[in-house]
């Protein structure tokens, strides 16, 4: 389930009472364009990321995502407008900036030729860690390739690669880590290991996360907040769970008599929700809250409906958002 | 600073493909020697076939110095071959491998790691053109001995054994200078590339190129061959007359120094502004 978007609380003694505080914003893009010669990559983009938040990246190839996160690291400089990172301008705060960030973009390349330990060694002593060994023990700990340390990276599968470029972006403690598609050419069993990987750091270190994902259900599952663009315009913004429960969604009932619901519904007020049968199931499009509605009029009519199923998943909202 | 260059050359260090230059000289300096070793009185006798009428030659002509002069005269144009295959892939190489991500999202400026690049690349052709000439002479006299050395260009020089070696070194320093130019210039070819390929061609294209135009085509572009700096690569040379033609010397050594400066200087400009795409 989506987690829910809980501003951070605190417990009064005196008043045995929580008070509840907003987020601080961590990541801000405030409208943010980015022109190639005459293609806009990205088109006067603005969105919040939140402390704590695992927040979603999300929209179609050539929706402008790489660009963004590439803006974020400061590898490209943006044509207008304005990226502050715990309210520094990364453009003219650079490496203040920078020293708060841990990116694993596209592939997790790195030098093939060396160990996993001492590409470690060579990123750590650039972003100057102190007691760099210790540090490159605990996070290849936490991404369990301690028993692969000294084997050249050449000799690595894209998984342990990809935990790799998850290590590498903990190594000098950042506040915020930019994952671009981390479930990237993983089996089925390693897309479920880096997600819990990428709870646990969420969680246990506090790290604000960001991913850009193609795989929806990802970011279904774990991410609290997102935006969705589309030709380097926002679609939407907001919490996972509201934007998935406060817009209509595909739902489809099993009834008694099928043919007899449609009749019903086409002379009703829900006859724009309906949507077809498919498979025996009558499916509609429907807002959340128009669902008791609907199950007290198909009561009063006699219809027993003996299922009723949300097919509507971030995949469908997704597509309908950047049709 | 310092850790950023020792992290670059440990890279270079580790990658095999540096070592193709040494492996380079070092086959060319054997196979010279052992060449003069078997047809040595031969090769000299046609090289100073026009002097026999004139001078009485006697000694050791064929010596760890003949053997050293004639390998930098080979060598000349093989040396930014193999320059720019490690200079040329010191910014390229990183965009190919995908590798320049991982670096530039680091703290630390833009300039600073180009500078701690730059830096590594001129060490590697410092130490390149160190084992050419070293090794030359080292294995020149381990097979020869020494003697004097006879220059034959426009004018004829016959330096003797004890006024050479000093040559050799200024040699060397101008080398350093001429090649350092060579390596700025794939340098920059290699911050313009995103792969490795382009610089290495680019940088033998562009020396041949001028080299080929300055010969053939003195009408067309007569009046810039002196301010070329391909017109110097073999300048090391002027240190082998009896008399050292100095104004000479400074007009190579700023030539050299102008357009390292100006290839370094845009390389800078150039990618501190650069958006990574790779």
């Amino acid at each position: 389930m989506p987690r829910k978007n809980d501003d951070k609380r605190y417990y009064l003694k005196q008043t045995k009472t929580y008070i509840n505080l907003k987020k601080e914003v961590f990541l801000e893009f405030d409208h943010v364009s980015k022109q190639y010669n005459d293609f806009l990559a990205v088109d006067d983009l603005s969105f919040k990321v939140y402390e704590g938040d695992i927040f979603g990246f999300l929209g179609p190839n050539g929706a402008g995502k790489s660009t963004s996160i590439r803006m974020t690291l400061s590898l490209i400089k943006p044509t207008s407008g304005k990226i502050t990172l715990l309210g520094k301008n990364i453009v003219n705060e650079r490496e203040e900036t920078l020293a708060q960030l841990g990116a694993l973009i596209e592939k997790p390349d790195f030098y093939p030729y060396l160990t996993a330990q001492k590409n470690l060694e060579i990123l750590g002593k650039i972003s100057q860690v102190q007691k760099l060994s210790v540090k490159i023990d605990e996070v290849l700990d936490l991404v369990g390739l301690t028993s692969r340390r000294n084997s050249k990276v050449k000799t690595f599968s894209q998984g342990m690669k990809q935990r790799l470029g998850i290590a590498q972006t903990l190594l000098h403690d950042p506040k915020l880590i930019i994952l671009d598609e981390p479930a990237n050419g993983l089996d089925p069993q390693g897309q479920v290991d880096m997600r819990e990987l990428i709870v646990r750091i969420n969680k246990e270190r506090s790290i604000t996360v960001i991913i850009s994902s193609h795989i929806l259900n990802e970011v279904e599952q774990i991410c609290n907040r997102m935006v969705i663009i589309n030709k380097g315009k926002s679609m939407v913004e907001g919490s996972v769970s509201e934007l998935l429960t406060g817009s209509r969604m595909k739902v489809s009932y099993v009834t008694d008599d099928n043919k007899r619901t449609l009749d019903l519904l086409t002379n009703s007020e829900f006859k724009n929700n309906i949507n077809g049968i498919e498979k025996e199931k009558l499916t509609l499009l429907i807002e959340h809250e128009s669902i008791p509605k609907l199950n007290d009029f198909l009561s009063n009519e006699g219809v027993k409906v003996y299922s009723i199923e949300p097919i509507r998943s971030l995949e469908e909202y997704f597509i309908t958002m950047t049709k | 600073m310092i850790k950023l260059i020792q992290i670059e050359l440990y890279k270079i260090f580790r990658k095999p493909r540096t070592y193709i230059g040494f492996g380079a000289i070092a086959f060319i300096v054997i196979v010279v020697n052992l060449g003069f070793l078997f047809e040595g009185e031969q090769l000299l006798g046609f090289l100073i076939e026009s002097l026999k009428d004139k001078f009485l030659l006697s000694g050791n002509l064929i010596n760890a110095y003949t053997m050293a002069f004639v390998i930098l005269n080979s060598l000349w144009i093989h040396l930014p071959i193999l320059i720019s295959i490690t200079a040329g892939d010191m910014i390229s190489g990183e965009a190919n491998n995908g590798t320049f991500r991982l670096l530039l999202t680091r703290p630390i400026s833009r300039s600073k790691l180009l500078a701690a690049k730059f830096i590594s690349a001129w060490v590697y052709t410092v130490l390149l053109l160190l084992f050419m000439i070293s090794f030359s002479l080292i294995l020149g006299y381990l097979i020869f001995g020494v003697g004097d050395l006879i220059v034959i260009k426009s004018t004829i020089s016959i330096l003797s054994a004890d006024d050479t070696l000093w040559r050799f070194g200024y040699a060397t320093i101008y080398g350093i200078l001429s090649m350092t130019t060579v390596t700025s210039l794939s340098f920059l070819l290699s911050s313009l590339s995103e792969n490795s390929i382009g610089p290495i061609v680019g940088t033998f294209a562009i020396i041949v190129g001028l080299t080929i135009v300055s010969t053939l085509g003195y009408a067309l572009i007569g009046p810039a061959i002196p301010y070329l700096f391909t017109t110097y690569l073999p300048s090391w040379d002027l240190f082998f007359t009896m008399e050292l033609n100095t104004a000479k010397l400074t007009h190579a050594i700023y030539v050299n120094l102008a357009y390292t400066i100006a290839f370094i200087t845009f390389t800078f400009y150039y990618f501190k502004n650069k958006d990574i795409l790779s």
